[in-house]
């Protein structure tokens, strides 16, 4: 389920900025709207009505259907991720080695579902889909950094390094 | 010239246990040692053997060290490199032999693979072109458009017998020969990049390891069609083939090789990257192309096939990455060459990513009509831990189980379409006795209900109910009439749906009650899982003769379901019990089971 952040929008005019110049660059592509959405996430981290709305007018479609391209891609956030995004892979190799189970650990090392973030913003956890590193499974990822053949035991050690 | 050639992986797989930091280590210590106009360090696309990584292979020897740290990279410069004398206790063992250092090709992972959409793959420099191209590539591109009419081309595929790598099989020949007799001011080639199968990798191996291949193809494509534009749809999640394939496009840009008048024979070819932003059904190819329109990306019904009307309304073809790979090599050797290789009806090679339960997990390429049982116990090693292999999972979402009685079938597109499954882009994971049947089909229905785009009903409810009775059988409650209604329902969702992806979504249910029944049957009259999975049906127990008594499990229980004192056998009190599993795990006596 897809909900919309109750926390504020703290878009800066910098920001705006660097869209806007995006958007009057790529306009006219053909396609535009997915990479747009794309550099819009890319700047924002997520991607908030009121970025919607900007990308929109400036590609000149209906809100509605930018939010219909924005809620069908997984790889699309309408709600802010923490500064660390945790992702644990749930890919058929990674949950047939027990990865299901590292993500329930997380959930309750952390006191989070999936798909949500900290209260303090620190940690966000997601599951995704396969990074095709099948040969380390189980795999999770934070923000850059990968985590390999995990057993479980590791993970207490490796969220402190954050 | 260079004496001695150190390959390190650069793919994703052993860049994730850290290759990057062993090749800096290697040119830090090769230019202390004084070696660094004698040896190259060099960093490549995958080898396969992704169990092992980080991966260095030194040539002439071919010596293969696997896990390679950072602090054994000294040792290996001052031994073999300066001195000649391979680290013997750093080889993968198999290669080890009494007095004398194998070569990798000798070892059971390689011995029975044939490498040709993998061939530059760990070989050469995918960021470097000319490395391609001293390996014969562009070559065929060079013959095509000087030597070759667009027909000739065709009936080139034609006769090889190509088929589609990405899932269904199509005759690649037969798909490009429908979009050359339509004629269009634009046509164009995409490349299906946006490998969504989970478990499987061999796309993103390729456009790592040797993205000029990928792009050789797609302009033979173009010239055979009559395209001048080609896009490649590729998944945003695979940042280093992003990298790759960007470069690549640059370099070939540069020399000529892309762009216009290429080889001096008036083709003019361009391409263009694509990022798919996480959808699985963007794999079906009216949906990809779709996205690339920058829309939703939904399916939508065939036909007109994309051959008439295909991307921005033109005449388009669609081919993944694998097949893509196969191009140039049959140019160059000939369509005889390869159709020599595989089965009657399934000719060449075929990749498979070998993952789950195996140890030597990474990506095998191997003659089609492979068995299965030679995939598993020689090249794959077999199972870890000396547990029984009990079934593998071919084809995805998309695909089902092969079970252990079926393990000599050879594989080829037509056999596992026989047996319930379907080659799908090669994911191959193999389970063992400790995974549920009834838990992997529900996995995979998870997979496909959060995936259905929702266009059609049959897909977007169907696929839902589906998986609402298999979570009331493993939950324990289900009756055995429930399976009639899962295989009625099954049998309409792929009867019904617009796309491949509802089509095919019912197969892990349908080939797991086929070759499993009586796992379902066990859930639902006996509510046991054998295996130990489906966690309504487990009942942990403590054995009092094991017990020693010493409280660790009770401490760890968040539950407080266990009670016992100092010394004395510990009980669970199964009401409490939240079946997490703490305590079995914390228990140094073996005293606690489930089941």
């Amino acid at each position: 389920m897809r909900r919309f952040s109750t926390v504020p929008f703290k878009g800066t005019p910098a920001q705006e900025a660097e869209l806007k110049a995006w958007l009057e660059e790529h306009k006219s592509m053909p396609g535009a709207a997915m990479p747009a959405l794309q550099k819009a996430q890319e700047i924002y981290g997520y991607l908030p009505i009121e970025v919607q709305r900007i990308v929109a007018d400036a590609l000149g479609k209906p809100l509605e259907e930018i939010y219909g391209i924005s809620t069908f891609y997984s790889q699309f956030s309408l709600t802010p991720k923490g500064q660390y995004k945790i992702s644990v892979c749930l890919g058929t190799a990674c949950y047939v080695k027990g990865s299901g189970k590292i993500y329930e650990t997380i959930e309750k090392k952390l006191g989070i579902k999936g798909g949500e973030c900290t209260a303090d913003g620190k940690f966000s956890l997601d599951a995704c889909r396969c990074i095709g590193a099948c040969g380390l499974a189980p795999v999770m990822t934070i923000n850059d950094d990968v985590y390999g053949r995990l057993t479980g035991d590791e993970l207490d050690d490796i969220l402190a390094k954050y | 010239m260079f004496r001695s050639h150190v390959m390190i992986c650069g793919g994703t797989g052993c860049t994730s246990s850290g290759s990057d930091k062993i090749s800096a280590v290697f040119e830090a210590e090769i230019a202390k040692a004084g070696l660094d106009q004698e040896v190259k360090v060099v960093r490549t696309g995958c080898f396969g053997l992704c169990a092992l990584g980080p991966i260095v292979v030194i040539y002439p020897e071919g010596s293969f060290y696997s896990r390679v740290n950072p602090d054994d990279v000294p040792e290996i410069v001052n031994e073999h490199l300066l001195k000649g004398r391979p680290v013997t206790r750093l080889l993968y063992d198999e290669t080890v032999a009494e007095n004398t250092v194998k070569s990798l090709d000798e070892t059971d992972f390689y011995k029975k693979q044939k490498r040709i959409a993998l061939r530059n793959c760990g070989v050469i420099n995918p960021e470097n072109i000319e490395e391609y191209i001293a390996f014969d590539g562009y070559a065929a591109l060079g013959k095509v458009l000087t030597e070759m009419k667009p027909e000739d081309v065709i009936q080139t595929i034609l006769d090889s017998g190509l088929r589609g790598r990405g899932g269904g099989g199509f005759p690649t020949g037969v798909k490009w020969k429908l979009a050359a007799g339509n004629p269009s001011d634009q046509k164009y080639v995409c490349c299906n990049a946006d490998e969504g199968d989970p478990g499987a990798f061999m796309d993103r191996s390729v456009l790592e390891g040797d993205p000029h291949v990928v792009i050789e193809a797609m302009a033979i494509a173009g010239y055979a069609i009559g395209a001048t534009k080609g896009y490649v749809y590729v998944r945003a999640e695979y940042p280093i083939a992003v990298h790759r394939l960007q470069i690549a496009i640059n370099q070939a840009r540069e020399i000529g090789l892309l762009g216009k008048n290429i080889f001096e024979s008036g083709f003019d070819f361009d391409l263009e990257i694509k990022l798919g932003a996480g959808a699985f059904v963007c794999g079906e190819e009216t949906a990809l192309m779709t996205s690339i329109e920058g829309n939703r990306g939904e399916p939508r019904p065939r036909p007109p096939f994309p051959a008439v009307k295909g991307l921005f309304a033109k005449p388009t073809i669609l081919n993944n990455v694998e097949t893509y790979a196969n191009i140039p090599q049959i140019i160059l050797k000939g369509s005889e060459w390869f159709s020599s290789m595989g089965t009657e009806k399934s000719k060449g090679t075929k990749v498979f990513a070998l993952g789950g339960k195996i140890k030597n997990t990474g990506l095998v390429e191997i003659p089609m009509g492979t068995t299965l049982r030679e995939i598993v116990e020689e090249i794959g090693g077999g199972i870890p831990g000396g547990k029984k292999f009990k079934a593998a999972q071919t084809g995805g979402p998309s695909g089902g189980c092969i079970p252990a009685s079926l393990i000599d079938t050879p594989i080829d597109y037509d056999n596992l379409i026989a047996i319930g499954s379907m080659m799908g882009s090669g994911g191959l994971i193999v389970m063992d006795e400790d995974t549920c049947m009834v838990d992997i089909a529900k996995f995979f229905l998870e997979f496909t209900v959060d995936e259905s785009c929702g266009k059609c009903t049959p897909c977007r409810v169907g696929t839902k109910r589906l998986l609402e009775l298999l979570n009331k059988i493993t939950s324990g409650n289900g009756e055995m009439e429930d399976l009639d209604k899962i295989e009625e329902l099954a049998a309409f969702v792929k009867a019904n749906s617009l796309c491949g992806l509802g089509q095919t979504a019912p197969n892990p249910i349908l080939s797991t009650m086929r070759y499993f029944r009586d796992e379902y049957v066990e859930h639902i009259v006996d509510k046991k899982c054998k295996a130990g999975v489906c966690k309504s049906l487990l009942q942990y127990s403590i054995d009092p003769v094991k017990c020693k008594g010493c409280t660790l499990c009770s401490r760890v229980c968040p539950a407080g379901a266990i009670s016992g004192t100092v010394k004395n056998p510990h009980t669970i009190d199964t009401s409490k019990c939240i079946k997490c599993g703490a305590c079995m795990d914390r228990c140094k006596f073996g005293a606690i089971s489930k089941g």
